[in-house]
């Protein structure tokens, strides 16, 4: 029976300020700060803690009553105060939250007034704001405007520089490692932003350290502004909200916009762009990379072809997994997501022309039990998309193949490709095994080869 | 090594136990410093954990998505029925409602998820900007009660009201207003309700199981597989037995005043406080001298069976220190001693909501040189851990990575567990775990231990 449905049931999104503290993360010596309650900074970091497995700091201005009737500006300042006096960042990453945007706190007034107030005390760190209301849109919003503010904040006006800005939009500690590997092979200069490839996946410590070391300094971001050209990956992400956008408004640094490259067309579309750019052939490495690929697609057609899935997650992670998917014979019959951009449906189209005659259904701003009851009807192979769907997976005896943010229920998530040829080659491999699993579940005679 | 300093405010809050020197009481029961990375959530929090294993009961978080979508199904609270309370219900506010109001989106979520999953009450939290948008969520509880006919039960926890303790006050409210709703017939002279149990791993039915055996019966758990009819039914028990302090004495408090039920304190952790919860219960009956020797017989044959099998443990890791930091301050005295029955000595001991008394008697029960915090931060425990040589760290999620990082072992006492702790049984799996993570050969590679940095 079909219910009415005004509640969200188990959501399919995030808040606003996790994806602004996980930017705020590849940030090198930066603290995230949320402007708020005491919890949202420890949910958060719970949420993210059980993903990447590393220690997160998260500052709060940890607000009360009085904070909520007369406004948070004490609270910040002083909560800024004592985070550069403890920690001693370079850079704060100030996010706001529901909390303090309702009472309408004006937060680059309060980091003005608290720069002229603290000047004597320890060195003052670079104060980032992003406006991150987590009563709009979801946890990539806050990752894309926390990256913006950072290059607004930091990108200033220089000599031209052979500098590629590459915004790699919210992917895995691996892919990040993966796409500096790209650059350092092309020996193209890179400025990646974020880069959390080390802070959310690094190694052990021999003391405390306050601050992770990793992430992309300061001084870098601010060359930002003399690079020669932008990479920005994300297609809903449009350029009025993204760094890329900024850099080209504001110093005409061409934005170069393409899909999360996954699957052989996109990567293939992206080692071009970078070819175009830097006047380098791609290295022989790659070749063979996509060379592998290519011959492993050949040895693994069969298993995938006409396979039936529910793909979900952020809006770009499915509009890139539908690429992938339908260039190796997989139907996607349903693409969801808690976001909630108007742009899911027609990026996808633009990548997968045929989508209405392969069955591939979009849909935006739904939650689990709405891609539950499209799973009862739409009885699909398997499900792609991050651990949440696991209980929707359990319940209909629905394989899942875990991708994306967050993974709470496999080990290494953080260490995951889903980028260029190689994160192909990863999620093919794990997408074969997935169906060769399931047929050797249900046969029964058990082979032991397949 | 980098000099660890101390937040100036938060100096009063620390405390080392050191011979022939003044003791002052350590400052608790305060609010997180602003800046300071505390390991406390909030208001809501403090409510959300109180209440959530209410299995019968749905649980709808009022305000943006975050608050709801970061409590699903995140607890190992386990139900012997239905499962409403491992699903994440919001009202996922927007731009639009902030503006004109929630009230409405409210009242229809309610009314159709009451209608799609038909549950025995609905409890309604409110998260901060329900409180800055002037939502009257009482009015629109009562409104949705009176068309379902069940309670539907407003939770006023918005985060920035206070601390954690103070969303364990906001549950504990709406559960009064359900107590005393239900018949007490037929219920036992010797019974009891065990507050503060909330079955993470099916701890309370160990528990209950105990005292089942004993001839006692167990008229209501709060909340652990908790079910809205035993709460109603919650007056009609002789005595209340309080596990997990921080949350629970609030409404032990109120039965006394309310019913006159006296309550006691117990602890389910450890040898000796698991026999002490059951032994003080026995007490309770004295004109049931059968009662005292069935909780006899029960701990004579737990410990025969546990005994032996600990001393594999105890060899191996007498002489290890270890860290807690828990939520509740009760908790800490528990695995104090849980931790010297199996040969380990506690050279950090800390809690985020205890006070006053607690930590008075958390100071009389540690060892010279032990340091003590209340609201700590990873900054210092880090720095406590590092100058200690800690072997091992008790806490929860956020807790675990600084003692991987750091190279120690570690046991997960939080929520999240899969693996009950409690009762003699549980001490078993304490100790197996601990023993584990401490003499893991992994160590050897940590920097801590000579390792390749």
């Amino acid at each position: 029976m079909k219910h009415a449905k005004t509640a969200t049931q188990n959501a399919c999104k995030l808040c606003n300020p996790l994806g602004a503290c996980l930017a705020f993360r590849g940030i090198e010596n930066c603290v995230p700060f949320l402007h708020g309650s005491q919890g949202c900074a420890t949910y958060i970091r719970r949420y993210l803690i059980s993903h990447y497995k590393e220690p997160i700091d998260i500052a709060s201005s940890n607000f009360h009553e009085e904070s909520a009737v007369f406004g948070g500006s004490h609270n910040l300042k002083i909560g800024l105060k004592n985070v550069s006096d403890q920690y001693k960042p370079e850079v704060i990453g100030v996010a706001t939250t529901c909390l303090s945007e309702t009472i309408g706190d004006d937060v680059p007034g309060i980091l003005r007034e608290y720069k002229k107030e603290f000047k004597n005390g320890s060195p003052m760190p670079i104060l980032i704001h992003a406006s991150t209301p987590s009563y709009q849109g979801s946890h990539i919003d806050g990752f894309h405007a926390a990256v913006r503010a950072t290059v607004k904040t930091l990108a200033e006006k220089g000599e031209p520089q052979e500098l590629i800005n590459l915004f790699p939009n919210m992917v895995s500690p691996a892919d990040l490692r993966y796409l500096k590997e790209i650059f350092s092979d092309f020996k193209a200069p890179l400025l990646l932003l974020p880069d959390y490839s080390q802070t959310m996946d690094g190694g052990p410590w021999g003391e405390y350290h306050r601050i992770p070391p990793g992430g992309t300094p300061a001084s870098a971001i601010v060359r930002a502004g003399s690079a020669k050209a932008s990479i920005e990956f994300g297609s809903t992400l449009e350029a009025a909200k993204s760094a890329a956008g900024y850099l080209d408004d504001a110093f005409g640094i061409p934005r170069h916009h393409l899909s999360l490259p996954i699957g052989i067309k996109e990567s293939d579309r992206f080692f071009s762009l970078l070819e175009t750019l830097t006047g380098h052939a791609r290295p022989e490495k790659y070749e063979d990379e996509r060379r592998r690929l290519v011959d492993a697609y050949a040895d693994g057609h069969k298993y995938v072809f006409e396979k039936r899935v529910i793909l979900y997650g952020e809006e770009d992670l499915v509009v890139a997994m539908t690429a992938f998917l339908s260039e190796i014979g997989m139907t996607p019959v349903l693409c969801a997501s808690g976001g909630k951009s108007g742009l899911l449906k027609r990026r996808i189209k633009e990548l997968v022309p045929e989508m209405d005659e392969l069955g591939i259904k979009v849909r935006e701003g739904v939650d689990f039990v709405d891609i539950e009851d499209e799973a009862k009807v739409l009885q699909p192979d398997f499900l792609i998309g991050n651990s949440k769907g696991y209980t929707m997976s359990r319940k209909n005896d629905i394989p899942l193949l875990r991708l994306g943010f967050p993974i709470h229920d496999r080990f290494g998530g953080q260490r995951m490709h889903h980028l260029g040829y190689r994160g192909t080659q990863e999620l093919f491999d794990r997408i074969v095994n997935t169906v060769i699993e399931q047929r050797q579940n249900a046969s029964s005679i058990g082979y032991t080869y397949m | 090594m980098e000099q660890i300093t101390i937040l100036e405010g938060r100096q009063k809050q620390i405390f080392e136990k050191k011979k022939g020197v003044a003791q002052p009481d350590i400052a608790c029961d305060t609010s997180s410093l602003s800046g300071s990375v505390s390991q406390r959530a909030c208001v809501f929090c403090g409510s959300r954990v109180v209440l959530y294993p209410i299995a019968d009961a749905i649980h709808v978080v009022h305000g943006p998505i975050g608050c709801a979508a970061y409590t699903w199904d995140i607890r190992g609270a386990v139900s012997s029925g239905p499962e409403l309370h491992r699903l994440s219900f919001s009202t996922d506010l927007q731009e639009m409602d902030v503006i004109y109001g929630g009230e409405k989106k409210l009242y229809h979520s309610l009314i159709e998820l009451i209608e799609q999953y038909k549950p025995k009450a609905a409890f309604i939290y409110s998260t901060c900007i329900v409180g800055l948008i002037g939502d009257d969520i009482d009015a629109v509880c009562k409104k949705v009660a009176k068309e379902s006919g069940i309670p539907v039960l407003p939770v006023h926890s918005e985060g920035f009201k206070g601390t954690k303790k103070d969303g364990y006050k906001a549950a504990c409210h709406a559960l009064m207003k359900l107590i005393g709703t239900g018949s007490t017939e037929e219920i036992s002279k010797y019974s009891i309700n065990i507050l503060g149990e909330f079955n993470l791993a099916g701890e309370a039915w160990i528990i209950r199981k105990y005292y089942e055996k004993m001839g006692i019966e167990v008229v209501a758990t709060l909340t652990g597989d908790g079910r809205i009819d035993a709460v109603r039914r919650a007056h009609g028990a002789t005595l209340n037995v309080v596990q997990c302090s921080g949350s629970m004495t609030w409404l032990a408090k109120e039965m006394e005043a309310k019913y006159g039920i006296p309550y006691i304190r117990v602890s389910y952790f450890g040898i000796e406080d698991m026999s002490k919860s059951l032994y003080d219960v026995a007490k309770y009956f004295p004109d049931r001298p059968d009662i005292m020797e069935a909780a006899k017989a029960v701990v004579s044959e737990e410990v025969k069976s546990l005994y032996p099998s600990l001393q594999k443990f105890k060899k191996a890791l007498t002489g290890k220190k270890a860290a807690i930091y828990v939520g509740g301050a009760f908790k800490t005295f528990s695995l104090i001693k849980a931790l010297r029955s199996i040969g380990m000595s506690v050279v950090l001991a800390g809690s985020q909501t205890g006070d006053k008394n607690d930590y008075a008697r958390l100071k009389e029960m540690c060892d010279e040189g032990t340091v003590i915090v209340d609201d700590s931060n990873p900054v210092e425990l880090s720095k406590f851990i590092l100058e200690k040589e800690a072997d091992l760290l008790i806490g929860g999620v956020k807790e675990r990575p600084i003692a991987f990082k750091l190279g120690i072992g570690f046991c997960d006492h939080n929520h999240e567990r899969k693996i009950p702790l409690a009762g003699f049984e549980g001490m078993y799996n304490f100790a197996l775990e601990v023993y584990q993570s401490v003499m893991s050969p992994v160590w050897q590679f940590a920097p801590r231990k000579g390792g390749i940095l």
